[in-house]
This record gives structure tokens, C-alpha cells and sequence, in this order.
């Protein structure tokens, strides 16, 4: 037994230390780690009605993994253009939402986790208040605000700055908005995290040997709260690549998200080999971009658990 | 010396909405001085430091940096650099790195950096440790590299806020000592804050005593020692023996005062308040332990006092007596261990003299907390 086990079964007792790892164990493997074997399995086989599940024709075949790259054989197209233009377009567009949010939230959790007084708790609980509603209603409420006789067309043309209602919608700007809004909370606190625990002497002798606040925050707060930046934009990354509910309200008509794709493919098509697939393609791609980025960055996976 | 930069504070107030923080604080920091700010803890001292190097806008007066108005000028344009109590040093960055950080400012090559950081390094008695991390050095070593850091900026003026205070005793009286070696060799004025007046008397060729917001005296080490103009001053800086009362009658430079406990004593009216004190008042005398002598039992005059011994001890280098003292406090004498023999007389009576010039008569006032 390796000796952190050993310590852990040391200090909680056998009978608790046991059953901690137990649920550990049950919601890693038994939620986590077999639904998604079971989904690898479907990946690679046919998409055969019941009957012949199991039968001769039920081998393993990487049929799903070439539609993606090749569509339906014997199309008109060399390739699958109109699921790999959304797949790229997904992770270009997630990427784009972690920087954009990154941007925003990062001076945000400065101020919030290097000023003192009351007001922060206040304003941390202005940030998390409106985490109460609902994902659903939301992304609605940001559709009457950017829908074409929403709130902010009325004012934009009331205004005079259009002439007519500019379609927010249509040109993704609500889905960019509802995603970025919807994540802003996870890219915030694990900054603010790291932040807080930044000793404000480091700022002030960088400031004292004559530092701007651009250099301040170039040499000294971002090196530190690089951790918390790591795992925030991960997060982000992550969870605006695989959302689902934003895209299907706030996306306009022509703009699929790849989720949809492999949504329709589960659930419209029926065809779970095929969803299970682009789901794979997706998720590998997503952990390889993260990691490939973390190297960029020079930051460890143990930084990400800060 | 004249060499350097002086720094002076002009009726300089410092308030925190309804807290007086400094209170009209006026002092003339020669330039190339080693000059202390020595006072307990909440006494304003940091806040001063801050108001010089910038991170404070005094509320009222003027900070003065070689002459100039310091109004409105950054923490990051003053010819000031700053040493914080816990160092703060950048602790992702490498010792090299962090000595020479105000070179990177204004953009330096790496190449000039190296260079300047090595002869620091050599400076401070680190040779070869630039490529360490912070981290990875010993509490009297990053000491040094955040003196090194500060120098590097090459500032004119110094500022140190209590920066030994988190060193064992041993380090931090090494330290005294190298901090006044290294102020001598660079020569430009040092700002120092402490609440150790160890550190204050052996390193400053000046010492702003203060309490509360409010600079009691102004002196070198000696004459804050000797000569302290407040009941504060005599009582923070060393240890001290009050004798309350009231002036009976004054004597050129001497005064007799009625004691409450221990008759009529002559001692000498302190310099600063020579002329100030008349008949009536009410008075504190200050003897220091080392300043008491046996007297034969029963000797009786202005010069001596007589008090019963509650316990003794035998420190090495001195006999401790201690006697009971005025308004509950202890009567502390210490007598030099020169080999004689030394009978113990707990519970007796004894007979201490002391000359008079070595008693000091203050104004009564505040003591300081022990």
C-alpha cells in the first residue's frame, strides 16, 4: 500500500477511511470513467437496429470516426465539410469565449481579491445571486435582451444608432454573451483564489523600485496567479465547448454548435454510435488542446488543483 | 556627513478618518544619517515610513526628499527604496532576478543585469547564489538579497521597516552590525523603524523617539540613553528606575524633588526641559539600574535610597536587586560582578546612593507599557 493510503487510512480509521474511498472510487469509475468506456465501446461499432445487436454484423469498425472526416459514403463531397466547419468553428468560438472571459474576469478577481472592506461580500454576492436561476431562463433572458424587438434593439433604435434592429442573434453575438456570462464565475474565483493570498508588500516593493502597473501585474500578480488562471480557462475552455443550452437558445439559425451535432446524432438520428464518436473526437481534442496550451504556458497539472 | 540626501518632514499629519495616525511631526534627516524611528507597535512609525516613500499622501504638511516637495509624486518615482518587514520578495523569481528587478524596469539587458547583480552579490556576501530561487536560501540570506534589491534601485534614501525583526537573536545582531557596515560603505541615508532599541542605539546616529502618533525626542543614541526629555523617552528606551513626586525646590540645573516613597532627592532637571520646570510641579525622577551603588546601611541624604529587597538574582556579569519601587513597580538595581563577595538580603532594608548626575528629573507623564 503506498504510504499517503496508508496515512489516510492512519488518520480517518479504517471503517470511515474505507468508506470515503469507496465513494471516491464509486463516483470516479462507477459515474465517470465506465459511462465513458461504454461510450469509446459504442464509438467503434455499427449502428445496427436491436435485433441484430450482438450478431454477426456487430464488429468493431472506425465507420463513425470517417464520417465525421469523409460524410455519408458516396456523397457529393470529398469531405464532411458541414460537420468539420462546426467542429473547428466550436473550438475557435470556445476559445475565443475563455479569452474574452479571461480579459474580463481577471480584473475583476484583482479588485475583488486585493480590496478590503465590506462592499466585496457584496459584490461577490452580485456575481453569485444570479447563478440561482436557471441555465434555461438565463439564456432567455439574454434572448429578450438581444432578440430583434429586445431591449437592446429597442434602445439602439430609439437611440438613433441603427436604423434598424441589428440582428444580435443571427451574428452570434448573444451566444458569444451567454456563454461568456455564463462561465464568468468559474473564471473569477479560482483567480480571485490565487489572488487573495498574494502578499500586497510583493505589489507595493514592485511598485517602489518604480514599476507601472502594467509591469506590476506583467512580472509579479500574473506569474503568481498563473494557477488560477490555468485551471479557470480550462474550466471555461471545457464547459463552452460542451455546452449545450446556450447554443440552442442563443445560437442563430445557421450557426450550429458541435454539441447540437452530436445531440441530433443521439437523439434525433438515433444513432448512437455515430454520437458517441463525435462526442469522443470532441472530448480528446479539448484534453489535447488543454494540455498542449499548459505546455505553451509552461504550467503542471498538479497547478491546476490549487 | 554631508554626502547624501537628507529628508525632512515639516509639520507633517497623518489621519485616518477620526485617527491621528502622526501628529505634527517635524524632523530633519541629515543626509548619509542612519536614522531611527523607535517606538512600540501602533506608535505611527510604519505610517511615517509610508508617507516618505509614498504609499501614503500625509494629510497635513509636507515630506521633503533633498529639498523637494514629495506632493503628489508616486511610490514609483521617489529616490526612495523600501525594505518591508517580511522582505517581500518575489518568490517565482530568481535571486538574480529579484536583486536586480528596478534594472528590468528600465529595461536593461539581461547581460547588465547579470553583471550588476553579480558584483551585489559579492556585496552582500552571496557570491554564485543569483540562480537560486528565494525560497531556497536562509532567513539572513534573503535578508541580504532584499537589501541588495533595494540598493540596486540606487536610491538616496533607504527605508527599513523592521526588517530584522523576523531573524533569531544571534542573525539579528550580525545584521546590526553588517546593515551599519553597508550603510557606511554606500553612504546614502537610511530610514530605519523599530521597536527594538537595541537595534536603534547601535546602529542610528539618530533616534526619533515615538509614542502615539506623536515624536517625543529628537537624539543620538547617547543622549536618548542619558538625557531623555519625556517620562516615555526614559522609560521606553532601557530599562529605568521612576520615582515620583513633586519639584521642592530647583537648583541651577539641579532640582530637589519630594518623592512619594523615598524622601527628598536631588537629580539633574534633563537638558530640554532645563528652565521649564518650576516649584509645584509634578515630576517623574528616572535612575538606571546600572546607576545604584551599596551605600553603608543607614546612610541618610538627598542622594540615597533606602527600600526593602524582594528577591535577587545573579545574572553573570551583574547582581540583580530588586527592591519594592514606586506605584507598584520594582526597584531594579544591577551590580557589577567584579568578584567580590555578595551577601543576599531578601526581605532586609537597604541603603543605595547614586549620583546626582546620573539621575534624570522629567516632567511627569505616561510611562511606557512593559
Amino acid at each position: 500500500m503506498p504510504s499517503f493510503l496508508k496515512e489516510f487510512f492512519k488518520r480517518n480509521g479504517t471503517g470511515m477511511g474505507s468508506l470515503m474511498l469507496g465513494l471516491v472510487l464509486f463516483w470516479t469509475v462507477g459515474l465517470i470513467i465506465l459511462p465513458q468506456l461504454s461510450m469509446l465501446d459504442f464509438s467503434f461499432r455499427p449502428n445496427l437496429p436491436p435485433p441484430e445487436i450482438g450478431g454477426p454484423k456487430d464488429v468493431y469498425t472506425l465507420e463513425n470516426y470517417k464520417y465525421l472526416i469523409y460524410g455519408p459514403e458516396g456523397g457529393s463531397q470529398d469531405y464532411n465539410a458541414v460537420d468539420l466547419k462546426v467542429f473547428f468553428r466550436t473550438l475557435v468560438a470556445a476559445v475565443c469565449v475563455t479569452v474574452f472571459n479571461l480579459i474580463l474576469c481577471y480584473p475583476i478577481a484583482y479588485y475583488l481579491a486585493q480590496t478590503k472592506g465590506n462592499h466585496i461580500r457584496i459584490f461577490a454576492l452580485m456575481l453569485i445571486i444570479p447563478y440561482w436561476i436557471n441555465e434555461i431562463l438565463r439564456a432567455f433572458a439574454l434572448r429578450i435582451i438581444f432578440g430583434e424587438t429586445g431591449v437592446l434593439n429597442n434602445m439602439l433604435v430609439g437611440l438613433g444608432v441603427f436604423d434598424t434592429p441589428f440582428d444580435f442573434i443571427r451574428n452570434d453575438i448573444a451566444l458569444y454573451a451567454g456563454l461568456g456570462y455564463a462561465y464568468i464565475l468559474l473564471m473569477i474565483f479560482p483567480i480571485y483564489n490565487v489572488i487573495e493570498s498574494l502578499d500586497r508588500n510583493q505589489i507595493e516593493a514592485a511598485r517602489d523600485m518604480g514599476a507601472s502597473w502594467p509591469m506590476i501585474h506583467r512580472r509579479v500578480v500574473i506569474p503568481y496567479a498563473k494557477p488560477g488562471i490555468s485551471s479557470g480557462c480550462t474550466m471555461v475552455f471545457m464547459l463552452s465547448a460542451g455546452a449545450l443550452a446556450a447554443p440552442q437558445i442563443l445560437g442563430g439559425p445557421s450557426s450550429l454548435w458541435f454539441t447540437q451535432l452530436i445531440y441530433q446524432q443521439f437523439n434525433d438520428n438515433s444513432d448512437w454510435p455515430q454520437g458517441a464518436a463525435y462526442a469522443v473526437v470532441l472530448l480528446v481534442t479539448c484534453i489535447l488542446l488543454v494540455l498542449a496550451v499548459m505546455r505553451l504556458f509552461k504550467v503542471n497539472m498538479g497547478d491546476i488543483g490549487k | 556627513m554631508s554626502a547624501g540626501v537628507g529628508v525632512d518632514l515639516e509639520n507633517l499629519w497623518i489621519r485616518f478618518g477620526d485617527f491621528v495616525a502622526v501628529r505634527d511631526a517635524n524632523v530633519n534627516i541629515n543626509g548619509g544619517d542612519f536614522f531611527s524611528f523607535l517606538g512600540p507597535s501602533g506608535c505611527g512609525k510604519t505610517t511615517i515610513l509610508r508617507a516618505v516613500s509614498g504609499f501614503l499622501e500625509p494629510s497635513d504638511g509636507r515630506v521633503l526628499i533633498g529639498g523637494n516637495d514629495m506632493k503628489g509624486i508616486g511610490p514609483n518615482k521617489r529616490p526612495t527604496a523600501l525594505i518591508f518587514q517580511n522582505l517581500a520578495l518575489f518568490p517565482l523569481m530568481k535571486v538574480w532576478e529579484n536583486i536586480t528587478f528596478s534594472m528590468e524596469i528600465k529595461g536593461a539587458s539581461v547581460r547588465e543585469r547579470r553583471k550588476r547583480a553579480d558584483e551585489l552579490l559579492d556585496m552582500i556576501a552571496l557570491p554564485g547564489q543569483g540562480d537560486k530561487l528565494p525560497s531556497e536560501l536562509s532567513g539572513g540570506q534573503r535578508q541580504r538579497v532584499a537589501i541588495a534589491r533595494a540598493l540596486c534601485a540606487e536610491p538616496d534614501v533607504l527605508l527599513l521597516d523592521e526588517p530584522l525583526s523576523a531573524l533569531d537573536l544571534k542573525l539579528r545582531q550580525h545584521m546590526r552590525t553588517e546593515l551599519r557596515e553597508i550603510q557606511q560603505r554606500v553612504g546614502i541615508t537610511f530610514i530605519y523603524i523599530t521597536h527594538d532599541q537595541g537595534e536603534a542605539l547601535t546602529m542610528s546616529d539618530s533616534i526619533a523617539v515615538m509614542k502615539a502618533g506623536v515624536i517625543d525626542q529628537i537624539g543620538n543614541g547617547k543622549t536618548i540613553y542619558n538625557d531623555p526629555s519625556t517620562a516615555f523617552a526614559a522609560s521606553f528606551v532601557g530599562e529605568n528606575n521612576v520615582f515620583r513626586g513633586k519639584i521642592k525646590r530647583i537648583m541651577g540645573e539641579e532640582a530637589l524633588i519630594q518623592t512619594n516613597r523615598s524622601g527628598e532627592l536631588v537629580a539633574r532637571i534633563s537638558t530640554a526641559n532645563q528652565g521649564k520646570m518650576k516649584e509645584g510641579d509634578a515630576a517623574m525622577m528616572f535612575i538606571r539600574p546600572e546607576a545604584f551603588a551599596l551605600a553603608p546601611k543607614g546612610a541618610k541624604g538627598t542622594h540615597f535610597v533606602t527600600a526593602k529587597v524582594n528577591n535577587e538574582e545573579f545574572e553573570g556579569n551583574v547582581f540583580n536587586i530588586f527592591m519594592e519601587g514606586d506605584g507598584g513597580k520594582e526597584l531594579k538595581v544591577s551590580i557589577p560582578n567584579l568578584g567580590q563577595s555578595f551577601e543576599d538580603h531578601t526581605g532586609q532594608n537597604i541603603t543605595l546612593e547614586y549620583e546626582t548626575k546620573n539621575a534624570v528629573i522629567v516632567p511627569a507623564g505616561e510611562l511606557a507599557a512593559e
